[in-house]
Formats: C-alpha cells, structure tokens, sequence
C-alpha cells in the first residue's frame, strides 16, 4: 500500500512538473512584451526597462521558469500586468467560487447517478430501466450552459426561488452561498450524472454476469444481496475512472457555467485577464486548473486501492 | 436495438443535410438584419422566429449546423489520426518504455480539459473557429490512444497474432493488418461519440467567446446573444438549444445502435 | 434413502430445446456423475437443479428435493435452500470468488446468509473450522487473505469450503476439476469424496472426463445433445457400454492412435543446449534491483529429424515459455537453440531464414485465426518469410493441397473462420502449419481444448500425417494420455528443469523420477478394456 501511494505521488510529481513546463512554453510562445502592453505606445524606454526589470523579464527562459514555479510553491503567482496586484490575491477570491461549484456539483451527480444506476441495472429491460436510460440519454445532449439558462428562466425568473445570479459570499453564511451555488450546481451536474450513471449500469451489468456473482447466488444469497454486497464494490471500480475524468468536466464547465450566472469565479476572471492580455492571470489560472484535475486523479487513485486489494498487493 | 440506430441516424441526417443545402440555399440571408422584424416570434413568416436584430433564426442555424459539423469533424479526424496510431503502437511496444510514456502523456493531456486548452490557444493567437479544432482535437487524441491500445492489448495476445509473429512479421505489419481491421468497429463508435461530444464542445467555447468568430454563426454564440433576451424572447435560446440537442441525441443514439449492429456479442444475454 | 430425483425434465431457453426428459436420483452419500461432451446440456441439468437457471429459460418436470418440487418453490425458499441443504462448485477456480473480499468474509458469509443470529466471531470460528476441512489452515491461510493470493487449487479449495460450510446433504460439482492441473485435481477429488463420505452428503458430479469419474462414481449419467442415452452403476456401464454414444465415448477418452514408425535416422534437426529464460520481477523496493524468476533453468534437449517428441508437465512448469523460445519470439539470457545449425536467434532479432523452417499449431480453436480474413489469406500466411512463394495456380494449388490433406475441401478456401467448428477449426491450423512444408512442427496444447471425440480424429490426422509427410514435430501437452499415443520420445518438465527424458513407452511404464510418478498416479485412467472382458 505504501509502495503504491509512493509510486502514485512520484508520477503525480511528474505531471505537475510536466504541465507546468506546458503551460510556460505555451504562454511564452505569445506575441507581444507585457511591459510594453501595461505602460502604452509612449513609453519611455528607461522606464520600460525598469519596469522589465522590476517585473522580472529580462531575465532568462530558464531562470523566469524556475522562479515562475519556486512562486508556485511559496504562494507567490507574480504581479498582474493589468491590475498591478498580486494575482495570488486575485485567484483567492475567485478560486473559493469555482472550486466549491465543482465540488458541489461533482456530489450532486454522484447522488444522483448511483441510485439511479444501481436502479437501471437491477431492473434491466423492464419499464424502469427504459426510463432512466432514456432520461439519461436526453441528459448527455443537453449542454449545460443552456440548461443553466432554462433553470433561471424557471427558477430564478418565473418562481423566484434562486437569485437569478451573482453570488452573496461566503461570509453571509454557509448556506446562503450553498443556496446560490445550487442552480449552478444543478445545471452542472445533471448531464454528468446522466454519464455517470449509464457508466454505473453497464458496469453493474457487467459485474452480474460475472462467476462470481453466481456463487454469490448458490450461497442463497437473493438477487438483491448479491447486488448490493457483492456487486456494488466490484462495479465501483470502473465507476472510479469516470468520476476522476468527469471533474475535469466539471471545473472546466463551472468557467463556463459562471458566464451563465455571472458568478465572480475564475471563469470571469481567466475571460477578463484574456481580453486584457494579462498572461500571468491566464497563466496561473490554468495551472491552477490543472493542479487541481491531477489531485482529484490523485484521490482517485487512491480510492483505487481502497477498493480494489489486488492493486494494494501488486503496485 | 434497431430503432436507436434508425432514429439516430435519421435525426443526424437532418442536420447534416440542412448544413450542406445552406451552401446554397437558407430561407434568408443569415446575416441580413431588419430591426423592424425584430424579435418575433416562432411561426409567421420566419418559420422560427427572429433575434435582437432581425435575423432569421433558421438560416443562422443551418449555417451554424455547418460550423458545429466542421468543428466537430476536424477535430475527431486529429483525436483518430494521431491518436489510433500511438494507442496501436503503445500497444504494438507494451511494457517498454515508449508504451510508459505515451500513457503517461495521455494522462497528462486528460488533465487539460479542452476548454483550458482553449483558454492557453486564445491568449496566445486570438479567439477563431481553428482554436475551437485544435482545442478539441487534442482532447481526443487520448481518447483514441486509450481505446485502440486497450483493444489492441487484448489482440496481441490472441493466437491468431503470434501466429503471424511466426510467420515473420513486424510488428507494424500486423498492427496495419491484423490488429486495425479488429479494431475498425469500435473506432467507428467512438468516433460517433466523440463527434457528439465535439458539438457540444464547441457549443461551450462560442458561447464564452472562445470558438468561432463573427460573422460565422455558430449555435453556441446564439445561445450567447439569447442570454440577454432569454425573459421577453425564450425563443432564441430554445431554437438553438433544441438544435443542439437533438443533433448530440442523434449522434448518441447511432453510436448505440452502431454497437449493437455492429458487434454482436455486445448482444448476448448473460446470466 | 433418494435426495435429489430429476424426473422428465425438459428445458428451453428462449423456446430453444436444451434438455430433453431427464431423469436421474441422487441418494445420500452417493456419488452421482454426469457425463457428455460440450453441448450435452450436462451443467445445465447442474443448475437447474440448483435453479440458477439463466433469464428466459423454462423448465418443466419435477425436481424433487425429498418432497419439495424445486421448479414449484418460490425463490425465497429457493434461497433458503441454496447454501443450506445443496451446495454447489463452479468449474472456474480463477473467477468463481469475489475478488474484492477477503476468503474469511465469503466463507462466513454462507453461514451467516442462513442463520443472522449467529454471531460475527462465531461464524468466524466456523469459517475457520471449514477451511481447515478442506485443507486450509487458518495459521498457513488467514481468513484475511484476498483470492488473488491464493493459486488455483487453494481457491477451489475456499469455493469448496463456502459450499459445504453448513453441511449440505447435497453437493453439486460442475466440472471442478477441469481448470486445475492434474496433480492438482487429483487432491480435490480426493477432498470432494472425503467430504461425500463423512457427511453422508449425496454428490453430483458434472464432468467431462469419464476417466475422472470412472474410479469414483457409484453411478453414471451419459448425456448427449440434451438428453440421457444411458446411465447405469459404475462397473456394469463402462463394462457393457450398451449405447453406440457411450462407446464411442470410451473409445474415444483413451484413444490410441496408429503412429508409423520413426524413419531411423541420427541427424540432429533442433539443438537446445543449456537454455535459460529469466523474467524480470517488479521492483521490491523503489530502489533496489528488480529481481529475476527463472521460468526455463538450464534446459538442453535435441530432436532428430523424423522424430516426434513430446514435452509434458503442469501449468507454470515453463514450456510455453521454453515453446516461444524456440520460436525465436523472445531471446533466451543463456545457452543456444539451434535448427539445423544455425541459432534462431541471434544478435536481438529473430532469425528469419530459420524461422522459416518451423510451424506451429496453437490450443484455441477460436482465437488463432483472424476473424477477418478468409480461409486462403490465413493459411498461407506462412508463405510470408519465403523468398518465392507460389503465386497464382501454384498458389492455389498449394491451398487445396493443405486443406485436402487435412481432410477438408478446397472450396473451404473462400470462406472465413467463423463457419467452422472447433475441430474443423485444428485441421486448419495443421493446415496452416503444413503449408510451407516445415522442418518442424510445434504442437502447443493442440487438442486440449477439444471434445473427447473430435481430439480423437485430430489425433488420427496426425497419425496419417506422419505418415505422408514424414513429420518432425515437438508435442507439447499437459495430458499423459495424449502425449502417450503420438510422441516417440518424452520430456518431463518441472519448475523450469527436464526432470526426465526418454523413450515415451520406457518412461510411462517405468518413470525414474519421483514427479515423473507423481504425475502418471496423479493422472485419471479409464479401465482398460481387457479388464473388464469376462
């Protein structure tokens, strides 16, 4: 077990290591000198150096890498070029909006997709079955920026029960945020439990027709014991996988969703830094995305093992 | 089943054919603006009603089938034809270290969700349509590798393979002639799926401004304009959204019935 | 006293025929089995005894569990039955256990499905207790151990513990012995009628070796195609033997084939001298060296052209591995193989013009072919490493010519895999193998995945074959029986060593090695014949 945590976190290591490197050429690669961009067209040139200096420009490729990254680490993401502010303060706010709407909506789908899965697979091709496969077939082709608009046009607009977006802040409450992010949530989740849970079917299927599950049977187990002591947990591990894939989906979708709801998260802030061609935003924004899709693997591959003892033993 | 597949196929058809006839034909101009005629509504003389400046709805969104379709296409063409070729060699070298390292930045690129790679594309060349292809088009490159080299490792080890190995053959020859003709059905269903995913994909990116530009319509720029109109004129975020709707659904659904047609034992019933 | 009786059962599945009136009892502390081959409807006559019945199926007749009719009991009964008054053992060990629960939960978890008062520690006591029973003491096995630590006997052996854990007076065993190597499945036949006997428990037994069964039944069930063409006690049916099926059944289990003899010659065809082939183990700690297992250790052997040898031994033994070595499919770490002279491999690439000289035939029918490419494509696949293969009528003829001599058409040529069966299926991997006219043949389990009458035909091929072609070809099989009939010398292989060699009669009637003797008293024999002629 150890070896195995071991083995995980040198490669999650690499990834970061990997990602980071990606992400700097990327944004290198960019046309134009942000000093020059901040200060305008009549610059003077003293000036303009200093302020590449200050920013920290002229030095080299490598060395901008290492202190890019030595930042990472300390907390220290640079200087915005528009705002002059320091962007970890920038990302603080907003990350609290998105991370906790990806989240949320990562629990909305799980509740969702597990019962109704485990509910599909136990009565394969009978009524109930047909129904939440073609609830969760309707699912998977709604996008969910469009299905964030028609729950404000319900919801927000017609009951009033939702503000219709903009969010109140932590420090009103717990569940007065929980409230605001729930539309959003809602919106976010319901195409990826409708994956999930068909995920959740053809695994539990799958787990059925295993020998396995026919003991199970010949112990005198009924058909509902063995789903639920012997399948479930076997079924799981497939499961796992897209749970892991989908909240990269999902981080990705609140940036999107947040437009929907004018929410202040990282979406409107990466959207803001893009059109003001503040690359340092961009910059740590993405990486931050990025680090925290590789964690959530992370988890998941430790729930992995959690599940699954012969992957303990094996490492 | 095989209505799934007829279904599907049928409601992909509509799309696609009202994509290729606004090459030549749309009932209005889709770019012609008359603010008198401004915001009407479905039915009358623009059968689905017109946005904020007049336009006719369905002409924007039979040329926007054609930008959702392109999109969608280039974009698994670049998941398949990088992405089959290194999940078959990984396959063909497993164990090795090349096999290591290209599942390994297979996982990596997971850790990009294409909207990212939007984000990074944009703030370095400016928002465009080839943004929205090269984004989705590098999300799919794993995808492929995985589930070619997944199907490709269970091959390997058949007889049938380390009969041809006997008879002298490399190991490129028969990932192209024995192991890709194996492998053809799944990729076909895949590709459905992920053309699917790929309108939806870049459904999101236009709609946040980072996929294609004015004045190309898209579906998910449509949405954007709506946003705003969405109280006094629902129909401009209906129109589009069911359009999208339907085409994934579509897709969706001939994927299914193309896996069940095409691969029978997917069609047992166990025990 | 009767336990089970089966009386007119008749099955469908989907409106599709699949038992026919079968009648057949079980009494307690008798040892009942049944026998056929594929396709005989037997495990289905297991599980619906068990009334584990696939969805759709439909079964009508009576199966009486003293006076309880099983096909007219709810399934909450049913469930109580399960477990408790019949126990049932799968054939495959490998998969037959929850791979995510320890061996002790599934033991205890018989126990505690039928009796929920019982206390945790309690069942534990009693889990203990029977695995102890069937050979698995808890200080050598803890409960806690997962299945994928234990090999495929010791599984057997906890699937085998789960049925009997609360005493059953009837076990039903659905071929369990079949995945299991012979020494292997000699014990838990041993530890099946052990148990049968103390308990006084009734067991059925499902096989398809009648050489398993035919020391351990008391009674015996011949099924075919659905339904029973004979049954009778043990002794009196295999001495009489009134059904054509069954005789030919019989015959067909300890088939003796006609080999011609070895055309006398000395000139040495395929060299092995001092083989090694080392696996690399995964690393034990992240920066030690990773270790190495030695799955062939030191083999050296030689084949003289003309000669047939064969190579026996159980599975892990190492001669898979040693089969792909002289393939030239992986590189030995010492010692050389050569064929005719020339090494199969050398400076890390397989030596392609001596490749050319050797064939092979694999064990399943199913998997060794393209299924998408047809009959005339596959078989002449070999022709790929020759510098002129025949093209055109040469070629076609060269088909025809390989199918014919495997007893199948020409026309056969245009047609692709899937619309043969099994055995159709080996003639064409001979085929395949002859078409180049090889030096040498290797014979990697070739009939071991066949039914007992279809193996005895490819047996007979072969046979002719050696007549025709003057075969040299390297057999290789984990069944004596076989290996007996169609080889001239023999090699016992064991944990990657050749305990013993020598000439196939010499060795089987009088093995020098002490696992040499193991395997052949390990191995089920059919009475003979003469045994048995009043």
């Amino acid at each position: 077990m150890v070896r195995y945590m071991l083995k995980r976190l040198a490669s999650l290591c690499i990834s970061l290591a990997v990602a980071s490197l990606v992400i700097f050429t990327v944004i290198e690669i960019a046309p134009g000198d942000p000093a020059s961009f901040m200060l305008g067209i009549n610059a003077q040139p003293e000036t303009l150096a200093a302020l590449r200096t200050e920013l920290g420009l002229d030095a080299s490729k490598v060395e901008r890498y290492l202190s890019w990254v030595g930042g990472l680490l300390t907390g220290d993401f640079g200087i915005s070029y528009t705002y002059r502010t320091p962007v970890a303060g920038m990302i603080a706010a907003r990350m609290w909006v998105s991370l906790p709407l990806a989240f949320y909506a990562l629990l909305l789908s799980t509740l969702i997709a597990f019962p109704a899965g485990v509910f599909a697979a136990a009565r394969r091709g009978k009524v109930g079955d047909m129904g939440v496969m073609g609830a969760t077939q309707l699912g998977v082709a709604v996008p969910n920026f469009w299905f964030a608009m028609m729950l404000v046009l319900v919801f927000s607009i017609n009951l009033r029960w939702f503000a219709a977006g903009g969010f109140v802040g932590w420090d009103k409450g717990f569940w007065a945020g929980v409230h605001a992010l729930t539309l959003p949530a809602i919106a976010l989740a319901l195409p990826q439990a409708a994956i999930l849970a068909r995920v959740m079917r053809s695994s539990l299927l799958d787990v059925l027709g295993e020998d396995y599950m026919r003991t199970a049977r010949a112990k005198g187990l009924t058909t509902r014991q063995t789903l639920w002591r012997h399948g479930l947990r076997n079924a799981l591990i497939p499961v796992l996988t897209i749970i892991g894939l989908q909240f990269s989906f999902l981080l990705a979708g609140s940036i999107i969703i947040e437009q929907v709801f004018y929410l202040p998260g990282l979406g409107r802030l990466v959207f803001q830094a893009i059109s003001a061609r503040d690359l340092i935003v961009v910059e740590s924004v993405v990486m931050l995305l990025v680090f925290s899709v590789i964690i959530v693997n992370f988890l998941v591959d430790l729930a992995y093992a959690a599940v699954d003892p012969r992957l303990r033993s094996r490492a | 089943m095989r209505n799934n597949l007829i279904l599907g196929t049928l409601l992909t058809s509509i799309f696609v054919f009202a994509a290729l006839i606004s090459f030549v034909w749309t009932p209005f101009p889709h770019t012609a603006m008359d603010i008198p005629n401004k915001l009407q509504s479905m039915g009358g003389e623009h059968l689905l009603g017109t946005d904020h400046f007049g336009r006719d709805i369905l002409s924007m969104i039979m040329v926007g089938a054609r930008t959702s379709i392109a999109v969608a296409l280039v974009a698994v063409g670049i998941g398949m034809g990088l992405g089959v070729p290194l999940g078959l060699f990984a396959a063909a070298k497993h164990g090795s270290l090349v096999d290591e390292i290209i599942m390994r930045g297979n996982d990596l690129v997971f850790a990009f969700p294409s909207l990212v790679i939007a984000i990074l594309i944009t703030a370095v060349f400016g928002a465009s349509a080839i943004n929205a292809i090269i984004a989705i088009g590098i999300f799919n490159i794993p995808v492929f590798a995985r589930i070619s080299r997944g199907a490709a490792l269970s091959l390997w080890k058949r007889d049938f393979i380390l009969a041809a190995r006997v008879a002298g053959k490399s190991a490129a020859r028969i990932s192209v002639e024995h192991i890709l003709p194996n492998v053809t059905n799944l990729l076909i269903v895949q590709g459905t799926i992920q053309f699917s995913l790929g309108i939806l994909a870049e459904a999101g990116l236009s709609y946040v401004g980072l996929g294609a530009q004015p004045p190309t319509p898209s579906w998910g720029r449509m949405l954007a304009d709506a946003q705003t109109m969405v109280t006094i004129a629902p129909h401009m975020a209906l129109v589009p959204g069911l359009a999208i709707i339907l085409t994934v659904l579509g897709l969706n659904l001939m994927g299914d019935g193309l896996r069940d047609y095409l691969d029978p034992r997917l069609r047992v019933t166990r025990i | 006293m009767t336990l089970l009786s089966i009386t007119n059962l008749s099955l469908a599945i989907h409106s599709f025929s699949i038992l026919r009136n079968i009648t057949l009892s079980v009494a307690s502390g008798e040892i009942v089995a049944v026998t056929g081959e594929s396709g005989s409807g037997k495990s289905m006559t297991a599980l619906a005894a068990m009334q584990l019945l696939p969805t759709g199926a439909q079964a009508k007749g009576h199966v009486m569990l003293g006076d309880r009719d099983l096909l007219k009991l709810p399934e909450k009964d049913l469930c109580g039955i399960r477990g408790n008054e019949i126990g049932m053992v799968f054939q495959e060990p490998m998969t037959a256990l929850n791979p995510v629960q320890t061996i002790g939960q599934q033991v205890a978890e018989t126990i505690r499905v039928h009796h929920p008062s019982v206390s945790r520690q309690a069942a534990h006591a009693k889990a203990i207790a029977t695995l102890e029973r069937v050979g698995l003491p808890v200080d050598q096995f803890p409960l806690s151990r997962f299945p994928h630590e234990l090999s495929g006997g010791q599984r057997q052996r906890v699937v085998i513990a789960m049925a009997i854990a609360l005493r059953p007076r009837l076990l039903i065993a659905d071929e369990p012995t079949t995945a299991l190597d012979v020494t292997t499945q000699a014990q838990i036949l041993d530890l099946l009628k052990r148990l049968a006997k103390d308990d006084n428990m009734g067991l059925l037994m499902i096989t398809h070796d009648l050489a398993v069964v035919a020391d351990m039944a008391d009674s015996i069930y011949v099924m075919r195609k659905g339904e029973v063409v004979e049954q009778g006690q043990t002794g009196a049916l295999l001495r009489n033997r009134r059904h054509p099926y069954t005789q030919m059944l019989f015959e067909a289990s300890g088939h003796k084939v006609n080999l011609p003899p070895a055309p006398a010659s000395s000139q040495s065809l395929l060299d092995v001298r001092h083989v090694c082939r080392d696996y690399a183990l995964p690393r034990k700690a992240l920066f030690s060296k990773p270790g190495a297992f030695r799955a062939v250790d030191d083999v050296s052997f030689s084949i003289r052209r003309g000669e047939r040898l064969g190579l026996v031994g159980e599975s892990g033994c190492g001669k898979s591995t040693l089969t792909r070595a002289i393939l030239g499919l992986e590189q030995v770490q010492r010692g050389s193989i050569t064929l005719d002279g020339e090494p199969v491999f050398s400076q890390k690439q397989p030596n392609l013009s001596v490749r050319r000289k050797m064939q092979v035939v694999f064990q399943d029918p199913f998997g060794s072919f393209n299924p998408r490419h047809r009959v005339d494509r596959l078989i002449t696949e070999p022709f790929h490493l020759s510098s002129d293969p025949p093209k055109g009528a040469d070629r076609v003829n060269a088909i025809s010519q390989s199918l014919a001599a495997v007893g199948l058409s020409p026309s056969d040529a245009t047609k692709y895999i899937h619309e043969f069966s099994g055995g159709q299926r080996q003639r064409l991997a001979i085929a395949r193998a002859l078409i180049t006219r090889p030096d040498l043949i290797l014979f990697d389990e070739a009939v071991s995945a066949l039914d007992v009458s279809v193996r005895a035909q490819i047996l007979d091929l072969l046979a002719d074959l050696c007549k025709t072609y003057d075969l040299t070809y390297l057999f290789i099989s984990h069944d004596l029986s076989v290996v007996r009939t169609v080889t001239d010398r023999v090699l016992v292989m064991k944990s990657g060593k050749i305990v013993e060699q020598g000439a196939t009669e010499t060795v089987f009637q009088a093995p020098k090695h002490p696992y040499t003797r193991k395997l052949l008293a390990a191995a089920p024999l059919l009475p003979t014949l003469e045994r048995h002629v009043q």
